[in-house]
C-alpha cells in the first residue's frame, strides 16, 4: 500500500479501516517536504509539530467515533493569504511578515472540524497578485513536473504541493483564475464555486468581488468531498450565499447523457498553444464520446474581460490593501518620525513591485475624475460579460475550454511584460467577473512534458453538473500522473 | 502610446496611496501605467449607453445582525500584532494636528 | 459706501447612535472602557474581517430620515471613503456617498424672526473613528479603537441658513427630535452629536455663493456662535482686502477664539469613493417603511398639544417641558403614578431647572426617577415634611437619585405633629420675644411672621408653618 498514492478520500477511509494511523499519513506528507522543499519550495511556513499533536489528537476523535467525516485525519496545506489563529499569515509579503491573525478563517475552520490536519501555509504570488508564485517575497515555487517551470499562480504553492505529494489536497483562492491556471499547470484538479458559496471571513482580500476559495486536489472525488466540507452559510460574510444544494458529493455520477456542451470559438484562436489546444478538444471528443452533445459557439466580449477585470481588481485591492500601514500588525518601517513617512516608507519597502503596480492603478482609477471613465466603465462591461453568459447558459450546460493559454511558462519569463502575463488570465477571468462556478481537469501533457487542464464553466450554483462532467470526463481519461515518482 | 502619465501624476497617485517610489520606479511606473490604461482604454469601444454598472452580481440584499453584544475584551490579542504599543494602545509616530 | 453682506451656512451634523453595539460588529458601544477593550477583528481593520451591517442603524436612520421629512432611499448602498489616518483602522471608512439612505428633506425651526425651513440634503449612516491621543512623554500618538465602529450617521442641511441664530435654532430642532426618536442622547460637549459648519459670505442680493470654509472642533453652541461670528469677520476681511477665500478645512480654536486652516500636503482630498464590495444593498420595502413609521414616536408638537388638552398646566410650563425629551419623560411618568400635573410642573420648572443651571446638568443626564419624585410631592401632600425640608429633600435628589421617604426618616426629617411639643416651642418663642408680642398684641399683624419663622427655626423646619400660626394666634389671644 502505497500513501503518497492515495486521494484524502481514499486516505481517510484507510484510517477508519485502521490500515495506517494519522501520524503516518501526516508523515508521508512532511516527508515528501522535508525531501522537495529546499527546490520546489511550496510552503512559506510548515509546522511540523502542530501538524504531528493534531494527528494524535484527530486519531483519538476518529477513533472514539467523534470524528467521521470524509476527510477526518487528511493532512492539508493552506494558502497563505488566509487567515490560521496562531500560525504565520504571510500573503507572501514582507508586509505581513511576522503577521500572526487571532482568528482563523471560517473554511480552515470547517476543514478543522472536519479533522482535516493542517500542515502549514502555501506560497503565492505576494497577495494574490499574479500568475506564476514568482512575485512572492519568500522565493519562486518550482513546478514539480520540471522544476524550470513555474507552477502557475496565484495559488501555485497549493497546486505544487499537491503535485508533488506534499499534501493530500489544498485549499486556494481564485481572484482571477488564481486555482484553475495553477492546477492546469501542476496536472492537478482545482475548483473556483460561484461566488458566495465559501465563506470569505479570514480571507485576506484581493479583489473582494471576485475573491473564492476553493480546493486543489487529486481527484474530482476529493474535489466534491471538499467542497461539501467547506461550502456553507457564514453570518460573518454578508455576501455569502444560503445554499441548499451543497450536497456536492451527490453529484459524482458517471453520466453525461444529453448534457450540452458549449464550446466558445473566442477560447480556441490566436494565441492559443497548438499542443493546449489539441488536448482540450480532444477532452470534449471524449465526453461526446461518453454521451454528451457538443456544439460551437461565440461567446464575445471575451477580449474585454482582461481590462474590465484589472481596473475592478486593482481598484478593490487599492483599497483593501490600504490598511497594511505598519500601525496595527506586520512589517513597519523604522526611524520615522512623522505618521506620514512612515505610511510611505512601511508601504513602499513592505510590498513588491507587482502590488505597488496594482495599487498605484486601482488608486488612479477611483481617483477624482477618472472614476466613471474607467471604474464605473468597467462595471457596465461586467454587466455586459455577466448576460453574455447568461445568454450561453440558456443553451448549453456547461463551457469547455483552456485553462490557460500555454502550459506552464519557464521561470523569470513572464515578469517583464505585465500586459502579456495579465493575457495569460484570459480563459479564466470572465468566470470571476459573472461570479460563476469553473472547475479545471488534467487532460494530458505537452511535449516538453508539462500538464495541460481542460476547463468547465457552469451557470451560478451549477457546480454539480461540473463535478458530474468532469468525474465522467476524469473516468474515461484514466489515471492521470501527479508527481514524476508515483502514480 | 496614447495615455502619458506625467510626473505630477505619479507624484499625486503616490500621496493616495501612501508610496514613495525612487526615480527608476516612477519612470517604470509611468511607462506601466500609461501601458495598462491604454489598454483598459479598449474598453471604450464597446457602447454602455443604458448599462447599469453591476457591482454584485447576485441579488443578495438585507444582510444584517440583530444589536446584541457578542464580543467581549480581547485587547491583548489585539495588540500581540501590534508593532508599537503602550498603555494598551496602539503606538504611532506623532501627527500632523 | 461700505458692502452689505450676508453669510451662508450649511450645516454637517454626525449624531452617534443610541444602539448597544458598532454598526459592521458586536462589539459594545458602551463609554468609558479601558482603551481598546470593545473592539474586534472588524472593527480594528484586521486583515480578512468583514462587516456586517447592525439592522438597528438602519431603522434609526430610516426614522430620522422620516422625522425630518425626507424621502427614504428605498434601495441603499455602502461605499468606501478612501483616506489614511491612524484613528481610521482600514484607511477607508464606510460610509455613504452615491445612494444615501435619506434625501430632500427639511425641519421647520423657529427664531425672533418667525419660523424658516431649513432643507436637509442627505442623511448617511457611517462608522466612527477611533481616538487618538497625543503622548507628550514620548511624543508619539496612541491609539485607542473604542469608537472605531460606533455607528453615526451625518445630516448635510442645504445652506440655507444666513446666522448664528438660525444654526443653534435648527441644531436645537435636530436634537431635541432626535432626542424623541431615541436615536441619539445627543450630547454636544460629549461627542455625540457634533457640527460642522460651512460658511461663506456674499454681497447681499448677489446669485452666487462664495467660495466656502468648513469649521471643525465645535464642542458647544457657544463654540458654534463664536466660530460663526469670526469666519464671517474674517471672509469678509479678506473680500474687503481684495483677496480672496480659500475652500478649506479650519479648525476652530475655542480657548484662543480663532480658526486655523488644517492644511497638509499629504492630504489630497480625494477619497476615491466607490461601492464597499463587502456589504450587500439594502433595501427598505414598502411595509417595512410604513412598519417604522408607525413607531414613530409623539413629537413635540404633538405632545404640546396633548398636554394643553390633558393637563392644566400653563403654555410656558409645556413649552419648557416638552424642550427636553428627558423632562416630558419625567413629567409624564410621574403623573401616570398619581402625582398632580401642576405640582411635578413645579417641580420641574422650579428646582430642577435651577438645580440643573446651577450645576450646568444636560436634562439627558437627570438621574432622579419619576417613582422618587411622586413620592416626594406625596410626602408634602401629606403634610409630612415641610416645603422647606422637601427642598432640601430634593436637592440630595438631583445629585444621586436617593429614595426621599428613607431618607427623610433616616434623617429625621419629619414634620413634628406632636402637639405638645409644638405647643411647648411656641410658648417658649412668646415668652422669649416680649416685644414682637407686644407688637402683635398692639396691631401689628405682620409682628405674628417674625414669631413663626423663630418657631420654625426651633423646630429645625420640621414643623407645619399654617399650624405653627393657628397656634400662636390661639395662644396670643388668650
Amino acid at each position: 500500500m502505497d500513501l503518497k498514492q492515495m486521494t484524502a478520500v481514499e486516505l481517510s477511509a484507510a484510517i477508519k479501516d485502521k490500515k495506517v494511523t494519522v501520524r503516518e499519513a501526516v508523515e508521508v506528507s512532511l516527508d515528501a517536504i522535508a525531501k522537495k522543499e529546499e527546490s520546489l519550495n511550496c510552503y512559506v511556513t510548515v509546522d511540523r509539530e502542530g501538524a504531528l499533536q493534531r494527528a494524535d489528537e484527530v486519531q483519538k476523535k476518529m477513533d472514539d467515533g467523534t470524528l467521521t467525516g470524509p476527510l477526518a485525519g487528511v493532512p492539508v496545506a493552506v494558502k497563505d493569504n488566509m487567515c490560521t489563529k496562531g500560525m504565520l499569515t504571510t500573503c507572501s509579503s514582507k508586509i505581513l511578515g511576522n503577521f500572526v491573525p487571532t482568528f482563523t478563517a471560517d473554511a480552515v475552520l470547517r476543514l478543522e472540524e472536519a479533522g482535516a490536519v493542517i500542515l502549514g501555509k502555501t506560497n503565492m504570488d505576494e497577495f494574490a497578485m499574479g500568475s506564476t508564485t514568482e512575485t512572492s517575497a519568500y522565493g519562486v515555487t518550482r513546478n514539480p513536473w520540471n522544476e524550470e517551470h513555474v507552477p502557475g499562480g496565484s495559488s501555485g504553492g497549493s497546486a505544487a504541493a499537491v503535485a508533488a505529494g506534499e499534501c493530500f489536497f489544498a485549499l486556494g483562492s481564485d481572484t482571477g483564475g488564481s486555482i484553475r491556471q495553477p492546477a492546469s499547470f501542476c496536472g492537478v484538479v482545482g475548483m473556483k464555486p460561484t461566488y458566495g458559496t465559501v465563506s470569505r471571513y479570514g480571507l485576506i482580500a484581493y479583489g473582494s468581488s471576485l475573491d473564492q476559495i476553493g480546493p486543489l486536489c487529486k481527484d474530482v472525488t476529493d474535489c466534491a468531498t471538499i467542497l461539501e466540507v467547506i461550502a456553507g452559510h457564514d453570518s460573518k460574510d454578508s455576501t455569502s450565499i444560503k445554499r441548499e444544494d451543497a450536497d456536492f458529493t451527490s453529484a459524482l455520477q458517471e453520466d453525461v447523457t444529453g448534457m450540452k456542451i458549449g464550446i466558445p470559438r473566442d477560447y480556441f484562436g490566436e494565441g492559443l498553444d497548438p499542443e493546449v489546444k489539441a488536448s482540450v478538444l480532444a477532452a470534449a471528443e471524449l465526453l461526446k464520446a461518453k454521451g454528451a452533445m457538443v456544439e460551437e459557439f461565440d461567446l464575445s466580449l471575451v477580449d474585454y474581460a482582461i481590462p474590465a477585470y484589472y481596473t475592478i481588481a486593482a481598484a478593490e485591492a487599492s483599497s483593501n490593501l490600504e490598511r497594511f500601514d505598519g500601525i496595527k500588525y506586520g512589517y513597519r518601517a523604522e526611524d520615522c518620525e512623522e505618521l506620514h513617512q512612515m505610511y510611505k516608507k512601511t508601504r513602499s519597502r513592505g510590498f513588491g513591485a507587482e502590488v505597488k503596480r496594482r495599487i498605484m492603478l486601482g488608486s488612479f482609477v477611483l481617483s477624482s475624475g477618472y472614476y466613471d471613465a474607467y471604474y464605473l466603465k468597467a462595471l457596465r462591461v461586467k454587466a455586459l460579460i455577466k448576460k453574455a453568459f447568461d445568454d450561453a447558459f440558456s443553451k448549453y450546460d456547461v463551457i469547455l475550454g483552456p485553462a490557460a493559454p500555454t502550459t506552464a511558462p519557464e521561470l523569470g519569463k513572464s515578469l517583464q511584460d505585465p500586459i502579456r502575463m495579465y493575457l495569460g488570465d484570459i480563459y479564466t477571468i470572465s468566470v470571476n467577473l459573472a461570479g460563476l462556478p469553473g472547475i479545471t481537469v488534467p487532460c494530458g501533457m505537452d511535449s516538453k512534458g508539462l500538464p495541460i487542464g481542460v476547463q468547465l464553466i457552469g451557470d451560478c450554483f451549477q457546480e454539480k453538473k461540473l463535478l458530474r462532467m468532469a468525474y465522467t470526463y476524469e473516468k474515461a481519461r484514466g489515471p492521470f500522473g501527479l508527481d514524476k515518482e508515483g502514480r | 502610446m496614447a495615455n502619458i502619465i506625467s510626473d505630477e501624476t505619479i507624484e499625486y497617485v503616490g500621496i493616495l496611496a501612501k508610496l514613495e517610489l525612487s526615480d527608476e520606479e516612477k519612470e517604470q511606473a509611468k511607462k506601466d501605467m500609461g501601458r495598462m490604461l491604454d489598454y483598459i482604454d479598449k474598453l471604450g469601444e464597446l457602447d454602455t449607453t443604458g448599462v447599469e454598472p453591476m457591482s454584485h452580481v447576485f441579488p443578495v440584499e438585507n444582510v444584517f445582525r440583530e444589536d446584541v453584544v457578542t464580543n467581549g475584551d480581547t485587547r491583548e490579542e489585539l495588540l500581540t500584532n501590534a508593532p508599537g504599543e503602550k498603555d494598551g494602545m496602539f503606538m504611532v509616530p506623532r501627527t500632523f494636528e | 459706501m461700505a458692502r452689505e453682506y450676508e453669510t451662508v451656512i450649511g450645516l454637517e451634523v454626525h449624531v452617534e447612535l443610541a444602539t448597544k453595539t458598532k454598526i459592521f460588529c458586536g462589539c459594545s458601544t458602551a463609554f468609558g472602557g479601558e482603551p481598546n477593550t470593545h473592539t474586534c477583528p472588524v472593527c480594528t481593520g484586521m486583515p480578512g474581517s468583514l462587516p456586517v451591517l447592525n439592522k438597528k442603524v438602519l431603522e434609526y436612520a430610516v426614522a430620522v430620515g422620516l422625522a425630518a421629512n425626507c424621502k427614504i432611499t428605498q434601495y441603499c448602498k455602502f461605499d468606501r471613503k478612501n483616506y489614511f489616518y491612524p484613528d481610521n483602522p482600514q484607511n477607508y471608512q464606510i460610509s455613504q456617498l452615491y445612494l444615501p439612505i435619506c434625501r430632500d428633506g427639511y425641519v421647520e425651526i423657529m427664531t425672533e424672526s418667525g419660523t424658516k425651513k431649513v432643507g436637509i440634503h442627505e442623511i448617511h449612516m457611517e462608522e466612527d473613528a477611533g481616538k487618538l491621543i497625543h503622548d507628550e512623554w514620548e511624543d508619539c500618538t496612541l491609539v485607542d479603537y473604542n469608537r472605531s465602529g460606533v455607528p453615526l450617521i451625518e445630516i448635510v442641511s442645504e445652506p440655507d441658513m444666513r446666522s448664528a441664530d438660525e444654526v443653534i435654532a435648527y441644531l436645537e430642532k435636530l436634537r431635541l427630535m432626535i432626542q424623541y426618536l431615541g436615536a441619539s442622547d445627543c450630547k454636544l460637549q460629549e461627542g455625540s452629536m457634533r457640527a460642522d459648519v460651512n460658511l461663506s459670505v456674499r454681497e447681499v442680493g448677489a446669485k452666487e455663493f462664495g467660495t466656502r470654509t468648513e469649521m471643525k472642533n465645535l464642542n458647544s453652541f457657544r463654540a458654534i456662535a463664536r466660530a460663526i461670528e469670526d469666519e464671517r469677520a474674517r471672509q469678509i476681511d479678506l473680500l474687503e482686502a481684495g483677496e480672496a477665500v480659500v475652500q478649506e478645512t479650519r479648525r476652530w480654536d475655542d480657548g484662543k477664539g480663532v480658526s486655523y486652516a488644517m492644511r497638509s500636503k499629504e492630504d489630497a482630498q480625494d477619497y476615491r469613493y466607490f461601492p464597499d464590495p463587502d456589504l450587500t444593498p439594502v433595501h427598505v420595502s414598502d411595509e417595512w417603511l410604513e412598519q417604522i413609521r408607525a413607531s414613530q414616536p409623539e413629537f413635540r408638537e404633538e405632545k404640546i398639544e396633548r398636554y394643553r388638552r390633558e393637563f392644566d398646566i400653563p403654555d410656558y410650563d409645556i413649552e419648557i417641558i416638552t424642550g427636553a425629551k428627558r423632562m416630558a419623560d419625567l413629567f409624564e411618568e410621574t403623573v401616570a403614578l398619581g402625582a398632580e400635573p401642576k405640582k411635578v410642573s413645579n417641580w420641574l420648572m422650579g428646582e430642577t431647572m435651577r438645580l440643573m443651571k446651577e450645576t450646568e446638568t444636560d436634562a439627558a443626564d437627570l438621574c432622579f426617577t419619576p417613582g422618587h419624585l411622586a413620592k416626594l410631592i406625596s410626602l408634602v401632600d401629606a403634610k409630612a415634611i415641610t416645603n422647606t425640608v422637601a427642598k432640601e429633600v430634593f436637592e440630595v435628589m438631583f445629585a444621586k437619585d436617593i429614595d426621599p421617604e428613607s431618607y427623610v426618616e433616616e434623617k429625621g426629617l419629619k414634620t413634628v405633629n406632636d402637639e405638645g411639643a409644638l405647643r411647648a416651642t411656641v410658648e417658649r418663642v412668646i415668652a422669649e420675644n416680649p416685644q414682637s408680642v407686644s407688637d402683635y398684641l398692639g396691631g401689628k399683624e405682620k409682628a405674628i411672621g417674625f414669631l413663626v419663622g423663630q418657631t420654625m427655626k426651633a423646630m429645625k423646619g420640621k414643623a407645619d408653618p399654617g399650624s405653627v400660626n393657628t397656634l400662636l394666634k390661639e395662644l396670643l389671644s388668650k
